[in-house]
């Protein structure tokens, strides 16, 4: 299913990636872990992707009682950006392909 | 502090809180230690040739041996190691960044002796971030899990730290109810 490249640099070549991830999009997969706070992990899902309150904390509540939540799909590059979004606002998250 | 509370509207919008000279002086040593760990990680990673010469800093590829730090600085992805390693590369510098930018923006507002602060939206942001990076840092270092009780008991080493962090939890959870009401 992956396709494997062989250094860092040829990885982030998006030219490269089309073929795989024009095709197959990705996902941004934030995971439960026990710090950070109902609240906080539904405010931070309004603010990077402007979901609705309702929105947000269906999918806060899926991290919580599922252990994770899918939050956001789309073409590698996308997903890319929303995990560092993710990160940078401390969540545990990761990208996966559909 | 008794909490944060919003003042004003539309693009006077501040939120308002007052602490204690100790719970300044708290803050500030916890955020100035997360700071230097991100320094820390910084400076261990040495910068070739190629970086000097285009000025754009690439990140090391393996995951921090630090559990704080690994925790500040997770993996972009778990299905694809090659992968994890490239996205680390690529974004750790930029995320080390933001981080240490959270971090300055609660130094910069902390009064010295404790007092009232007062946060503009982008401020509060900051703060947010901020505050989250070190529950984050202080809650891998005192293990706490989904079970951790209210309080260690007294003759344990970390009770007193598990008092901070709840402390920050309240902290940090007043300003994200402030903030919520004006997303």
């Amino acid at each position: 299913m992956s396709a494997p490249l062989s250094s860092p640099t040829t990885q982030v070549d998006p030219a490269l990636d089309e073929d795989v991830a024009g095709a197959t999009p990705w996902q941004a997969v934030v995971w439960n872990d026990p710090v950070n706070l109902m609240s906080y992990v539904t405010y931070v899902l309004q603010k990077i992707f402007g979901y609705p309150e309702p929105k947000a904390t269906a999918l806060m509540l899926d991290v919580h009682h599922k252990g994770k939540a899918a939050v956001s799909a789309g073409d590698k590059d996308k997903i890319e950006g929303d995990v560092a979004k993710l990160h940078a606002a401390g969540l545990w998250a990761t990208m996966q392909r559909t | 502090m008794n909490g944060w509370k919003r003042a004003g509207r539309g693009a006077r919008t501040r939120f308002v809180a007052t602490l204690e000279e100790q719970e300044s002086t708290v803050l500030r040593g916890l955020v100035t230690e997360v700071t230097q760990m991100l320094d820390g990680r910084t400076a261990d990673t040495p910068q070739d040739e190629l970086a000097e010469l285009t000025g754009m800093r690439t990140g090391p590829t393996s995951r921090p041996d630090d559990r704080v730090l690994a925790r500040l600085l997770p993996d972009f992805t778990s299905e694809d190691a090659d992968l994890a390693a490239g996205l680390r590369s690529l974004h750790e510098p930029e995320l080390i960044q933001a981080k240490k930018h959270a971090a300055e923006s609660v130094l910069t507002a902390l009064p010295g002796r404790g007092g009232r602060v007062e946060l503009t939206v982008e401020q509060a942001d900051e703060w947010l971030a901020a505050l989250n990076d070190v529950r984050l840092a202080l809650g891998t270092a005192l293990d706490v899990s989904e079970e951790t009780p209210e309080e260690f008991p007294e003759d344990d080493p970390r009770a007193p730290h598990l008092g901070v962090y709840h402390w920050l939890t309240f902290v940090q959870d007043s300003l994200v109810q402030a903030r919520m009401q004006v997303l």
